[in-house]
Parts: C-alpha cells; sequence; structure tokens
C-alpha cells in the first residue's frame, strides 16, 4: 500500500492507456489523421501506405483472427517491397467489394475457406512491387540517374556504384508525384529473403501486452453497453416483456425489444447483465423448435435406411458389396459443436441516421456491411467498418445469417442513433445462441474381395445443411447435395472402384455454421477410421494399405509417407498405448497425423504425441504454419475428447465451459510438425491441421484396445 | 466512494460494491487488457493479481479486492516484486510467437507470471497445475509450455531473452 500513489481517478483515466485508446478512436477511426502540414502518406495501391517516417503499413482485407493472416500477408508485400520486417505494421481494412474482395468468392470480402494467402498470393506480391517500383522511380528522379542504377534492400534504397543512400520516407514526397506502373516481373523464388523464412508475427507484442484491440475493447464517447435476452428455445418469439425491474438497476439507461429478443442498455456491462436478468419475458413459443438431440437422433437413424440424394458415385457400390468377400458396415455419430471463441460474440455499431459505423472482429465485410445498411435504411457505402482483431471464430463471425451483428444494429436502431452501442453476449448466450456445426450421422457399409483389396464403399449421410438459405446455397448446393455436407467423402481419395455416396439434409430449425474445416470435419474422420478398420481386417499395415490406393494422390502419399517416417512408425509400443494414423486433404491442403495414446485400466485416453506432415504448397511462414498444424491439433482434440452441445425439447442444455468443456494445457501432447517442400501455389492452414486429429486418435485407440470409437465425443469408460 | 490500489495507483471508484473486479477495470477504468471470457471463473482470460496471487476478476467483487493490491497486464512488467518474472515471461512469449487470436494471452502471461514468481524452474507437472484454468482456444499449450521453461532460463540468465536477428 505504501507504494501507491494517491491520484484523482480522472487523472488516473487519462494518463493511463485508457484515455489514449479513448481519443486513439474518437480522431483517428482509421488512423488518417494527420497534420496539416505533414507529409502526406504514400499509397500506391490499396494494400500498402508508406509513411513520411518510413513506416510501412500493409492493409489486410483478411481478418486476423489468431491464423497469422496479417503477418502472412505482409511478408509478401514486404517481400516484394523489399522492405525491413521490423518497418512493417498491419491494420484491417473496411468493406470494399470491389478492392477487398476474397478473389476465390466473386464480388464478397470475407475470410473463410483457409483462402486468404491462396487468394492474395499473387495481389499482395504485386501490391508490393508495384510500390517499390515507385520508390525507384523517386530515387530515380531525386539523383539524377536511371532506374537501372537504384537497388533496394531491408528498407534501405542505394545508387548502385554510389554513395548516395535513402529511407523510404524520404522518397514519399517525391513518389508522390509519379504515376503508379505495373511492375514488369516479381522476384524469382530463389530470392525470396522473408518468403519461406522466420517472420515473427506482426501481432505478438500488442497481444503479450494487452494493447490489442478487440471488440470487446471498442471505448467511445457515451458508449452505451447492452446485453440481450434470447429465447430459451429457438424459433420462440418476445409476447410481452415487464421491464420495470429491470429499469430500476443503477446505470440501466434503456430496455429495447429487437427481433431476437429483449436488449438492456446501461453504462457498463454489469449493470446491463443485472438488468438483463431482471427482465420479466413471456415467451411465445407457438413456432419455437420443441425436438431435443433424442427425437432428432430417433428422425436421423431412420433416415439412414432411405436413398439419399447422390453425392458421388464410381462403378456399381451395391453389387460390389454383394460379391465381397468381408463387409464391415458401421454407423458414426456426430454431435452438434459450439465454436466457442475465447472473446464472445459482440459488435459495436453507431447508427448517426444517414451513416452508421460499425467495430467487428469482422470475418465477412460485405455481407455484414449490407445487412446493416438494409436494417438502417441505407446504401452499404454509408456503412463503414472498422475490422478489429477477432478471438478466435473458427467461422462462427463469418455468418451468412448475420445474427451477432444484427442484435447489435437492430438496438442501434431502436435507440435512434442516440449513443454508440456495444452489444455483449455472455459466454452464456454465445454457447446457446446456436449456429453450430451440424449433428452427424453416417453409415458406412465397405468391403474387400478376397485378397484383402478394398473394392466396395458405400456411405450415406445424415445431417442439416449449412448452405441452404445462405447467399452460397446457388454456387454451392446442386442437385440437393450441399457439398459441405460431404466433402471429404464424396471425392474420396482412395482408389475404391465401386463408391456410393448419398445424402440427406433435414430441415430441424436448429441454427447451424461451418466450424473449422467444415465438412471434413465429420467425412475425415468416417472415411479415416473406416479405412483403418478394413486395413486391419485385411491384414495389411494401415501406412500400407492406405498408399496401394492413392497411386492417383502423391500429395496425400507425400505427407503420409513423411509422418510414418518421422514417427518411428511401426516401432513397437508399450502395454495400453497404441499408435495411429489419418490422412486427409481439405481446401488443398493435404496432413498426415501419427498419433500416439496411452489407455488407461479404467478408459481414460492420453494422447502423449501428434507427428504431423503438411503439405500446403509453398511454405509463406514456416512457423504460422506449424502453429496452426499445433493449435488446429489441440482445438480437434478437445471435441473428440469433450465436445456435445444437446438440445431438450428446442433448448440448449450447455451454458459456460464447465459444461462445454474444451483441451485445457494438461491434456495437450507433444506436437512434432514436418513441413513438406514445395513449389507448388500456396494453400490454407487454418483448417487442414483439424480433420486427421480425430481419426488418427480414434485408431490409435483401437490399436492398443480392439475397441472402434464410433461416437463422439469419445467415452470408452 | 471505494479506493482501488490498482498497478500501484490508488483510485476512486464510483462501481457498487457487488461490481466483480473485472468490469471496474475495464468500463469503469478502460483498462481492457485484462479480458472477459466466461464471468464464472471457468477460462481464466481474466486473471489478475490480488496481492501477488492470480485470481479471477469476474468473479471477484470489489468488496473483496479491500485495500488489497491489483495487478494487471497493464502494471505487471513493471511490478517491483515479480515485475522481472513477467518480463522474462512476455519475452519467451514473443521469442516463441505463442500467441494466436491473442484473447486469453493477459490472463495466460499473468498466470505464468505469478508461478515463476514462486517457482523459478517449475516442472511440467507445476505447468498443468498453475496453467489449467486457462483457457486458450486457439490450443497455443504448446508454446505456453515450451515458452515458461524458456523464460524460467531466461530469468536464470540461460536463455537469451530474444532470438538471433
Amino acid at each position: 500500500m505504501s507504494d501507491a500513489i494517491e491520484i484523482s481517478r480522472r487523472s488516473f483515466l487519462q494518463a493511463g492507456t485508457a484515455g489514449s485508446l479513448l481519443i486513439g478512436f474518437h480522431l483517428a477511426p482509421n488512423g488518417r489523421a494527420y497534420a496539416a502540414n505533414a507529409v502526406k502518406p504514400l499509397e500506391p495501391n490499396a494494400f500498402v501506405r508508406i509513411g513520411a517516417d518510413s513506416t510501412v503499413t500493409v492493409l489486410s482485407k483478411h481478418v486476423e483472427m489468431g491464423q497469422g493472416t496479417y503477418t502472412g500477408l505482409a511478408t509478401l508485400l514486404a517481400e516484394e517491397l523489399d522492405a525491413d520486417w521490423k518497418q512493417i505494421r498491419v491494420e484491417g481494412t473496411p468493406a470494399d467489394a470491389k478492392k477487398y474482395n476474397n478473389l476465390f468468392w466473386g464480388p464478397v470480402q470475407g475470410t473463410g475457406g483457409s483462402s486468404s494467402i491462396a487468394n492474395s498470393f499473387m495481389q499482395m506480391r504485386e501490391a508490393g512491387a508495384t510500390a517499390r517500383a515507385l520508390l525507384v522511380a523517386a530515387a530515380a528522379k531525386d539523383w539524377n540517374v536511371t532506374p537501372d542504377k537504384i537497388s533496394i534492400s531491408n528498407g534501405i534504397i542505394s545508387e548502385i556504384g554510389g554513395k548516395r543512400q535513402a529511407k523510404f520516407g524520404d522518397l514519399v514526397a517525391t513518389a508522390a508525384t509519379l504515376p503508379v506502373t505495373k511492375p514488369e516481373k516479381l522476384k524469382d523464388p530463389k530470392d525470396f529473403k522473408l518468403i519461406g523464412k522466420r517472420t515473427p508475427r506482426k501481432d505478438s507484442r500488442d497481444k503479450i501486452t494487452g494493447r490489442a484491440q478487440f471488440t470487446q475493447d471498442v471505448r467511445l464517447p457515451g458508449l452505451l453497453t447492452a446485453v440481450v435476452a434470447h429465447p430459451p428455445r429457438f424459433g420462440a418469439k418476445v409476447r410481452s416483456v415487464d421491464a420495470s425491474a429491470a429499469r430500476q438497476v443503477k446505470g440501466v439507461m434503456d430496455v429495447v425489444q429487437i427481433p431476437s429478443g429483449v436488449a438492456v442498455l446501461a453504462s457498463g456491462y454489469w449493470a446491463a447483465k443485472k438488468g438483463r436478468d431482471a427482465l420479466k419475458i413471456d415467451w411465445d413459443e407457438t413456432d419455437a423448435v420443441s425436438a431435443g438431440t433424442p427425437e432428432l437422433l430417433a428422425e436421423y437413424t431412420a433416415l439412414l435406411d432411405q436413398d439419399g440424394a447422390v453425392a458421388g458415385k464410381r462403378g456399381d457400390a451395391p453389387a460390389a458389396l454383394k460379391g465381397a468377400a468381408k463387409v464391415v458396415t458401421a454407423e458414426y455419430h456426430f454431435p452438434y459443436l459450439a465454436h466457442a471463441a475465447m472473446e464472445p460474440m459482440n459488435c459495436v455499431v453507431h447508427f448517426k441516421g444517414d451513416s452508421a459505423e460499425v467495430w467487428n472482429g469482422e470475418q465477412f465485410h460485405t455481407i455484414d456491411q449490407a445487412t446493416v445498411a438494409g436494417i438502417l435504411g441505407m446504401a452499404p457505402e454509408k456503412v463503414l467498418i472498422h475490422s478489429l482483431y477477432a478471438g478466435g471464430s473458427f467461422g462462427r463471425r463469418a455468418n451468412p445469417a448475420a445474427d451477432y451483428v444484427k442484435d447489435a444494429v437492430f438496438i442501434a436502431k431502436a435507440i435512434n442513433g442516440r449513443a454508440p452501442v456495444k452489444m455483449v453476449w455472455s459466454r452464456e448466450d454465445d454457447m446457446r445462441a446456436g449456429y453450430f456445426r451440424p449433428m452427424y450421422l453416417h453409415r458406412i457399409t465397405a468391403g474387400l474381395d478376397d485378397k484383402g483389396k478394398l473394392v466396395a464403399w458405400q456411405q450415406r449421410i445424415v445431417g442439416q445443411s449449412i448452405l441452404t438459405g445462405t447467399p452460397f446455397e446457388s454456387m454451392m448446393v446442386k442437385n440437393g447435395v450441399d457439398n459441405t455436407s460431404v466433402e471429404g467423402a464424396s471425392n474420396l481419395a482412395y482408389a475404391v472402384p465401386n463408391l456410393l455416396v448419398d445424402l440427406h439434409s433435414p430441415k430441424v430449425g436448429i441454427p447451424v455454421l461451418w466450424w473449422r474445416s467444415v465438412g471434413h470435419t465429420h467425412t475425415a474422420y468416417s472415411t479415416e477410421t473406416m479405412v483403418d478398420e478394413m486395413a486391419v481386417l485385411a491384414g495389411a499395415d494401415p501406412v500400407q494399405f492406405r498408399l496401394a490406393m492413392m497411386d492417383e494422390h502423391p500429395r496425400h502419399r507425400g505427407v503420409l509417407q513423411l509422418a510414418a517416417e518421422k514417427s518411428g512408425w511401426g516401432k513397437p509400443l508399450g502395454k495400453g498405448r497404441g499408435r495411429g494414423v489419418a490422412v486427409h486433404e481439405s481446401f488443398n491442403t493435404f496432413v498426415a497425423q501419427v498419433v500416439e495414446v496411452t489407455v488407461a485400466a479404467d478408459g481414460s485416453i492420453k494422447v502423449d504425441r501428434v507427428v504431423c506432415a503438411v503439405d500446403c504448397g509453398l511454405a509463406v511462414n514456416p512457423d504460422v504454419i506449424r502453429a496452426q498444424m499445433e493449435g488446429g491439433i489441440g482445438f480437434a482434440l478437445g471435441a473428440m475428447l469433450h465436445g456435445e452441445i444437446t438440445l431438450k425439447q428446442g433448448a440448449v442444455e450447455q451454458s459456460n465451459f464447465h459444461d462445454y468443456q474444451v483441451l485445457r494445457i494438461n491434456e495437450m501432447p507433444k506436437v512434432e510438425v514436418h513441413i513438406v517442400s514445395s513449389a507448388a501455389a500456396p494453400s490454407g492452414v487454418g483448417e487442414p491441421g483439424v480433420p486427421p486429429l480425430a481419426p488418427a486418435v480414434a485408431n490409435a485407440i483401437a490399436a492398443a484396445t480392439g475397441k472402434r470409437v464410433r461416437k463422439l465425443p469419445v467415452k470408452l469408460a | 466512494m471505494p479506493k482501488l490500489n490498482i498497478n500501484g495507483h490508488m483510485v476512486n471508484v464510483e462501481a457498487e460494491a457487488d461490481t466483480p473486479l473485472l468490469w471496474v477495470i475495464r468500463d469503469e477504468l478502460g483498462m481492457t487488457g485484462t479480458k472477459f471470457g466466461c464471468g464464472m471463473a471457468q477460462c481464466g482470460a481474466c486473471t489478475v493479481w490480488l496481492n501477488g496471487q492470480p485470481v479471477r476478476s469476474c468473479v471477484t467483487p470489489i468488496a473483496a479486492v479491500g485495500a488489497g493490491k491489483v495487478t494487471t497486464i497493464e502494471g505487471v512488467d513493471k511490478d517491483q516484486k515479480a515485475g522481472a518474472a513477467a518480463r522474462a515471461v512476455q519475452a519467451a512469449w514473443e521469442k516463441h510467437d505463442v500467441v494466436q487470436c491473442g484473447y486469453c494471452q493477459s490472463g495466460q502471461i499473468m498466470s505464468a507470471s505469478a508461478l515463476l514468481a514462486k517457482n523459478a524452474k517449475p516442472s511440467d507437472a507445476d505447468i498443468d497445475a498453475a496453467m489449467s484454468g486457462n483457457i486458450c482456444r486457439c490450443a497455443t499449450y504448446h508454446r505456453i509450455r515450451a515458452a515458461i521453461h524458456d523464460a524460467s532460463a531466461i530469468l536464470a540468465g540461460k536463455s537469451p531473452a530474444k532470438l538471433e536477428a
């Protein structure tokens, strides 16, 4: 106590982090407030800004939600610019379907499908090369030499054969007077200085000092915090509300009804939450979902016996199964899963009458922008989105239905823009709001011929469609088949001559969404555990059995062989221990994992070690790739061991991390990641580490115990 | 009006006595480094120190803080007693590029620094015991473990605080 200095609350607020953040947001929402007489930054294109102080700001059209995109995109641009890594900073862009669209998605700006590096690879390099050419031209002009006498290295511009040198900032003023030209060529990969090397993350420092700005951290003058009461059952509506007690809570400023429920606005979260808890709401459950998980399971099980929409077909699987020497049928059950990102969903909206500002960990820029504009009755370009760090997402912040964004916008509209609104969900709100990874049932019947060769594969999948009813439906739902329900199974990589995969997509009213690696979360599991089972049935080594069926898939083979080699595949393990393997391609990235487990007498499972091999084409940031494999493995293992959302009469039964458990540090295995050296175009790494983990663990459990795990989360006891 | 000792400063606050420390720090004092994750001491994102001990500020009403010394991520590196441990942890976190989304990392660093301030050379089991209350949904656990061991070595002068450029 004696070492504490007594200061006034006001001066504490002004002196501390608080004041600077508040003012920073207030005056410079885009970081674009400059003194009138300062040299204006150079903006040769939409992706880079070079300041007079030589700071290079890379503009990221993709959200940084942990996957390392800010670092990756900056690496591409800085490489071609020949910048020093230390002079680079990164910020998110506003929404713009023309300048900042995902090149794989048409006129839509958004982040998903592990596509950020893949779609931006040439775009960001060209942006860097354009800026470089402009700096070269500026130096040539200032020094009165030809451009071929100029070189750039590590952020320093030099005269070849001369003594003159300059920093980027020294040339900004001259460069601004020169025309921007398209670069003649990009670097030869052999000259890369940053791509393929370790470039430290750009967001590390801010995230270890508490300075990084998430939506939760936005502060604005007059900001109100809103907490929403949602109905206990999906599809219920407010019949009437008694807010008298809520309005008595100190700090509560207003109570408003919105389409999804009732919102309480207050000076801060605690008062808003206390106000929300004091609401008395009568819910109209006429149109509410009434089914629970057991009823859905019964409905899905009945569908397993009916033919579905054909998603994949080779040869004649039913006939081949009749002629097979050995046949195995297995059913697999995958539960609903919540994303449960560390930062519960939230969004800040300031409705200003004829325009609006949104602060969000923005994963779906133009879709959310259009949604906000539609609700507020303005043109999309009147909605300025400030894209902040997202405290995780795993798909949750890329929702075509924009559910949590809508909550915030309707509240801002209901108070007619009198104050900026920070809408915050509690953990319980987040857990119960839906948009889950759908529950699925699979049935696979597979057959071996008398030589132990896999000759027939029939797979039926039952589960809700993620894309039906969204803007993506026309693009990705064909002939009644939502590709996200069957990807990884309908295109099974193994050369099975007879294959039939079909699908039922029942409509049951539970909101569903993609969840890190989407359809591969379940198809990799069922296919890779069944293939393993067939290998054992054939008396074959599981690695050799797979390799023999993948002549057409060299990249699958490459990662499988690498993981097997590095793991010491084939070396005996002790009693109660087992080793399992799985290989799977998702989003054009190939991953194989070999897992070692120990199963105790009481059925408890310890995953000891995971050896992972990944082929994602050219490795732009090897350390980010390793980090995404490590994280994907931990994320997948948590779901396999614990993850399960259940419903009772239309209400979610879980609420927080005590009843929806996720992986903790004591359960994290040792992980080794090996990257295949490749010159192929780079593909993504945010999701592909997830799919092989659970089947590899299940195969290791089978190796240790003989038990095949067909229902997740795994319970052996 | 209650007074709180935050990072060595005495501050008057207006919040009701039942208000969790987390919301006083974040909403009233505007220090947003300490995060809200679960509201029921399940995830550790809100970890601060009370008299040097890690506590979950989301379930700690300010009435229970009283005259106790509160340390947050904004001030931990300057703490007279344990600042060296925190600085070693932050250096190791940066060296290993532990963070992904980063939302849990203030809490992870508060727990890890408290561990090292008490136990300069923790075993894997010590790390599990001290850190299993801090969830990371990005599952950066592999690097958290490596970084804590390295922070221990940095504190002992046996490891450089930075990687070679």
